[in-house]
């Protein structure tokens, strides 16, 4: 008599299979997967789930990454064996040739619309805060960008790199200090010799004589002009006075 | 990660022994009820999703859980009968607990393929009341029924594992 409801209640002591609860966020892209690439940037750590890639660094060991994420994500994080096609993709993104998709969910809009912003900036080209800050519709908030830079979860990925300070100094970086930066700029072909003697001097803009147009320094338009043709510009007004206009392109002011 | 996800994530990890030992219970073997036990939290973070968050908060988790995972069996074994015989589980399992040392796992299996070949309705009232050991009124707010009905579905499932259906008429 009473050993069929004994059993009955035994039969509700069964635990849930491993993984099981990983497996439910997984489904419903709650989850983020994390492997081990070989990139041009050597090691890195990255982590993805439905959404697209969700975050990036380079550590040392994998529990030192899996800290980093559960402070700076705090979803769960499952390590997998680094899938092939993903791998490729990766390295198409950091080579510039392919884009990849982002999960951002968990931060700040404001920060959101940083790092999208940042994503816009090309290969090769750098730009200071405040263009950032100006560009997202919040002009002021330039030492908030810069917070939002520094807590980018996605280095590498996010071209936080590209954003440097208005003097020429090349700032800090969450994804391995200034000479990280400086190291990855360079392979990205950014002359930071002649960036930051224009910078010493004061020049922030590059005009071309012949289009009377300036431009960031790094801009990729009047890359191939003459050098003869080059004039350099304190500032906005300096540039606009001398009768040149802001480069469409790269916006170094509102057009 | 939002507030939602969160209180999502803990109730996934508070009842997820539960809801899959129902699961298991209702379905009658393991591969089954990990299908059935995922749909049934994805229902859950579904529904919460469109929810306020005073409803979030307020929510009987467990008695909402159950009857969530109670349609959803509903919803799939309609028109299909469950599997009888288990191959031997291959699947990834917790290390056997103290539960298993008394009814191990071969016989939990048997016990829950012949409370699968329970009548439904018998078999959810059995379920929920002498598995998840639910009370009467839990049972009967689980399954929309009177608590006269469950009692009454209770006693015939019971009688009927119990190998003593001869006689009992289904009316």
């Amino acid at each position: 008599m009473a050993t069929v409801t004994t059993d009955l209640r035994r039969l509700g002591e069964v635990k849930a299979p491993a993984g099981f609860a990983d497996r439910v966020m997984a489904q419903l892209g709650m989850t983020d997967s994390y492997a081990l690439f070989g990139t041009v940037l050597g090691p890195v750590f990255v982590a993805w789930n439905r959404r697209g890639v969700s975050a990036a660094m380079r550590c040392e060991t994998a529990a030192e990454f899996e800290n980093w994420f559960h402070e700076n994500v705090g979803r769960l994080l499952v390590r997998v064996e680094p899938p092939a096609d993903l791998s490729a993709r990766i390295n198409a993104q950091l080579a510039g040739t392919k884009r990849l998709q982002f999960d951002l969910r968990g931060l700040s809009p404001f920060a959101q619309d940083v790092l999208r912003k940042t994503l816009q900036i090309p290969r090769g080209q750098v730009r200071p805060y405040g263009w950032v800050a100006r560009e997202i519709g919040h002009p002021a908030a330039v030492r908030a960008v810069g917070t939002a830079l520094a807590h980018n979860p996605i280095p590498y990925f996010i071209p936080c790199h590209r954003v440097i300070r208005g003097d020429g100094v090349i700032g800090n970086y969450s994804g391995g200090g200034p000479e990280a930066k400086k190291s990855i700029l360079t392979m990205e072909g950014v002359e930071l010799p002649r960036l930051q003697k224009l910078a010493q001097s004061g020049l922030r803009y590059e005009g071309v004589k012949s289009t009377r147009i300036f431009c960031f320094p790094t801009c990729y338009h009047g890359r191939h002009a003459n050098p003869a043709n080059f004039v350099y510009f304190h500032d906005e007004a300096e540039a606009r006075l001398a009768g040149y206009r802001p480069c469409k392109d790269c916006r170094p002011a509102v057009a | 990660m939002e507030a939602t996800d969160r209180v999502f994530e803990q109730l996934v990890l508070d009842h997820q022994d539960r809801i899959y030992a129902l699961a298991l219970a209702l379905t009658g073997n393991r591969h089954d009820a990990e299908d059935v036990a995922q749909d049934t939290f994805i229902r859950a973070y579904k529904a919460m999703s469109t929810y306020p968050p005073e409803r979030i908060r307020d929510l009987k988790q467990r008695a909402w859980l159950h009857r969530i995972a109670v349609n959803v069996v509903r919803n799939r074994v309609r028109g299909v009968r469950p599997r009888l015989v288990e191959l031997n589980g291959s699947e990834p399992d917790h290390a056997t607990g103290p539960e298993e040392d008394v009814l191990r796992k071969s016989e939990i299996d048997e016990l829950a393929s012949r409370v699968a070949c329970l009548p439904a309705k018998y078999r959810e009232a059995v379920v929920l009341r002498h598995v998840q050991d639910l009370s009467y009124a839990e049972v009967a707010e689980a399954l929309g029924q009177p608590v006269g009905t469950v009692k009454a579905n209770v006693h015939r499932g019971l009688k009927i594992l119990r190998g003593e259906n001869n006689g009992d008429r289904d009316d």
